[in-house]
C-alpha cells in the first residue's frame, strides 16, 4: 500500500531509503483504503488513541508532583490540586480521561459484537483488544489506589482479597501481594511502578491491534468483504481522517464538559477522606465501568466462585469469536440476533446499576438472573443462533443497498456504463 | 498580491487553522506551567534571619529558596579593603556601596557566578572567597577579581526589618 511514497525534502528522502519508517506511517495514515460506509461508532479506534495518549502525558506529569507512600500520598494528590501549577486541571483530566476511556472501549466493543467485527478473518484484533481491555482494567483499579483515599484503600483491599479465595496459597498470594500482612505503603508503591509501566505495554498492543487490522482491512457496517481498492474503498486520507477529527471534537467537548463543569461526578467523595486502616465507609462501589463485573462477583454466594465467575466474565471475550456460529457478521442481516445482542447490552447495562446497589434481598436475586443472561448469551443464545437463525440476504457490494430500485434494475440487467 | 480570489475556502480553511493552532498552544501550557515553582515553593520565598549572634569578622549562611546565602559582619578593614579598590581594576565594576547597604553587613547569595558551586570563605588572593570548582576569587565585597566567573556574586534583595533582623526575598 506504501510503493510510492518518496519523501519531498532530501532530509526525508535520505532518512527513508535507510529506515523506511516514514513510508510506513504514511502507508498506515494514507492511502488506507477504507470502505466507504463506516458510520460514525467506527471513530472510536481513534478516539481511543487519543485517550490512551491523553493518559499517558497527563499521568507523567503527575508522576512529578506524585508521592506513592502511604504516608505522603493523600497530601500530595492534595498538594497537585491546590499548589501545583494548573494540577488541578492535569489531574482532573487524568481522572476523567480514565472514566471516558472506558466509556469510549465499551461503545467500541459493542460495535464491534453488533457488526461482527470479531468474525474470521478478524480474530486476533478482538482477542489483541480483549488484553488491551484486561490491562486497561489492571491500570485503572492501580491507578484509583493510588490517591490513597478511603475508596483507593478498601478498594484495594476488596480486590486483592480476592485472590485469598484461591485454594491452599490463597494467603500467601495476598501476602506476597501486598509485601506484608495487610495493604499499606509496599502495596502502594508497587501499584504505582505497574500503574506507570502498563499503558506502554498498552501501547504496544495498540499497534499490534493496528497492524493486525490492517491486514484484512476494516469490516463495515454491510458486514461483508470488501475488495481492496475496489470502488467500495476510499482512501483512509482524507475521508475517514477528517470524519475521526470531527468526533474527536464532539468527544472531547463532553470531556471539557465533565472535567470542567462536574469534574467530580464520576468519582466517589469518600476518596477526599484520607485512607484510614481501621474502619471501612459505609458502602463500598468500585468507578462506575467495574460495576457490572462487581454485581456477577457478588451474584454468587461463595467466595471462589464469585471470583471465578467474574474473572469468566472477562475472559469470555476472547472466545467470542468462536461462540458465535454464525457466517454472517453484521447485526443487520440476522433479525434474531440483533435483538439478542440489544438484550444483552441492556443486561449488562442492568448488572452495572445492580453493581451499584446494596447486594440484598431483591438486587440479589436480580443480579443473579442478570448473570445468568449474561453467561448464557455467550454459552447457549451464540452458539445456537448460527444454526437456527434465519438471516437475511447479504448484498453484493456496499453500494447496493443505498441504490434505488432503478439503479439496481439496470445493474440486473448487465448494462456497462 | 497574487491574482488568485480569496475564497470562502481559503477563510474557512485558515480560520480553522488559527483557532487549532491558539487551542492547542493554550493547552501545551499546563503542561509546561506544571513544572514551573509552585504555590507552595513560592510561599516560602522569604527567608528572616535574625543578625544578633554574628560577631564582626564571623559569617553565617542560611537557606533561601533551596540556595546558600552568606551574611558576613564585615571587619572595618574588609570594608575599607573593599572601599579602596578603584572599579578600573574590577572585571564586573561595582561600587561596594551598591553591595551593602550597610557597610558592615554583606548579604548576597553564595553561588559562583561561573558554574554553581559554593565558593569557601577567606580564601583567595583577595581575602574574600576562593571558589574550589574552577579558581575563581572574590573580594571582599564578594566581587569577581580572577578567574573564569562572569560576574560578581549576586546581591538577593533583602531589607533590615530592624536593626537585628534582616528579610531576604
Amino acid at each position: 500500500m506504501s510503493e510510492n511514497y518518496v519523501p519531498k525534502s532530501a532530509v526525508g528522502k535520505w532518512f527513508n531509503e535507510r529506515l523506511p519508517l516514514l513510508d510506513l506511517i504514511y502507508g498506515h495514515l494514507m492511502p488506507y483504503p477504507t470502505p466507504k460506509n463506516l458510520n460514525y461508532f467506527w471513530t472510536f479506534g481513534g478516539i481511543l488513541t487519543f485517550c490512551l495518549v491523553t493518559q499517558i502525558v497527563t499521568g507523567l506529569v503527575l508522576a512529578m508532583h506524585y508521592v506513592a507512600d502511604a504516608d505522603l500520598a493523600f497530601a500530595s494528590v492534595e498538594h497537585i490540586m491546590r499548589d501545583v501549577n494548573y494540577g488541578w486541571l492535569l489531574r482532573y483530566i487524568h481522572a476523567n480521561g480514565a472514566s471516558l476511556f472506558f466509556m469510549a472501549v465499551y461503545i467500541h466493543m459493542a460495535r464491534s459484537m453488533f457488526y461482527g467485527s470479531y468474525k474470521e478473518p478478524r480474530e486476533l484484533i478482538w482477542i489483541i483488544g480483549v488484553f488491551i481491555f484486561l490491562l486497561m482494567i489492571a491500570t485503572a483499579f492501580m491507578g484509583y489506589v493510588l490517591p490513597w483515599g478511603q475508596m483507593s484503600f478498601w478498594g484495594a483491599t476488596v480486590i486483592t482479597n480476592l485472590f485469598s479465595a484461591i485454594p491452599i496459597v490463597g494467603e500467601s498470594v495476598t501476602n506476597w501481594l501486598w509485601g506484608g500482612y495487610a495493604v499499606g505503603s509496599p502495596l502502594l508503591t508497587r501499584f504505582f511502578t505497574l500503574h506507570y509501566l502498563m499503558p506502554f505495554l498498552i501501547f504496544a498492543l495498540v499497534i499490534l491491534h493496528v497492524w493486525a487490522l490492517h491486514v484484512p482491512g476494516n469490516n463495515n457496517p454491510e458486514g461483508i468483504d470488501v475488495v481492496k481498492g475496489s470502488q467500495d474503498t476510499v482512501p483512509f486520507h482524507p475521508h475517514y481522517v477528517v470524519k475521526d477529527l470531527f468526533a474527536l471534537v464532539v468527544f472531547l467537548i463532553i470531556f471539557a464538559g465533565f472535567v470542567f463543569f462536574v469534574p467530580n461526578l464520576l468519582g466517589h467523595t469518600d476518596n477526599y477522606i484520607q485512607a484510614n486502616p481501621l474502619q471501612t465507609p459505609e458502602h463500598i462501589v468500585p468507578e462506575w465501568y467495574f460495576l457490572p463485573f462487581y454485581a456477577i462477583l457478588r451474584a454468587v454466594p461463595d467466595k471462589l466462585g464469585g471470583v471465578i465467575l467474574m474473572v469468566s466474565a472477562i475472559a469470555i471475550l476472547a472466545f467470542l469469536p468462536w461462540l458465535d456460529t454464525s457466517k454472517v457478521r453484521s447485526a443487520k442481516y440476522r433479525p434474531l440476533y440483533k435483538q439478542f445482542v440489544w438484550l444483552f447490552f441492556a443486561n449488562t447495562i442492568f448488572l452495572g446499576y445492580l453493581g451499584a446497589q446494596v447486594a440484598d434481598g431483591m438486587y440479589l436475586i436480580m443480579g443473579r438472573i442478570a448473570t445468568v443472561y449474561y453467561f448464557a448469551h455467550f454459552i447457549v443464545i451464540l452458539p445456537l443462533l448460527g444454526y437456527i437463525e434465519k438471516t437475511k440476504p447479504l448484498p453484493k457490494s456496499l453500494s447496493e443497498p443505498v441504490l434505488s430500485k432503478e439503479e439496481k434494475e439496470i445493474i440486473a440487467s448487465g448494462a456497462t456504463t | 498580491m497574487s491574482d488568485k480570489p480569496v475564497t470562502r475556502r481559503n477563510f474557512l480553511y485558515i480560520t480553522t487553522g488559527t483557532f487549532t493552532a491558539a487551542g492547542a498552544a493554550s493547552l501545551v501550557w499546563p503542561f509546561v506551567d506544571q513544572m514551573n515553582p509552585d504555590a507552595s515553593v513560592k510561599a516560602l520565598a522569604s527567608t528572616e534571619v535574625d543578625l544578633r549572634p554574628i560577631a564582626p569578622g564571623q559569617s553565617i549562611t542560611v537557606l533561601w529558596r533551596g540556595k546558600p546565602v552568606f551574611i558576613r559582619r564585615r571587619t572595618p578593614e574588609e570594608i575599607s579593603e573593599a572601599k579602596a579598590v578603584s572599579l578600573d581594576e574590577l572585571p564586573d565594576p561595582q561600587d561596594d556601596a551598591a553591595r551593602a547597604k550597610n557597610p558592615e553587613w554583606l548579604v548576597m547569595v553564595g553561588i559562583c557566578t561561573h558554574l554553581g558551586c559554593i565558593p569557601l570563605g577567606q580564601k583567595g588572593e583577595y581575602n574574600g572567597w576562593f571558589c574550589p570548582c574552577h579558581g575563581s576569587h572574590y573580594d571582599t565585597s564578594g566581587r569577581i577579581r580572577k578567574g573564569p566567573a562572569p560576574s560578581n556574586l549576586e546581591i538577593p534583595d533583602y531589607v533590615f526589618l530592624n536593626d537585628n533582623t534582616i528579610k531576604i526575598g
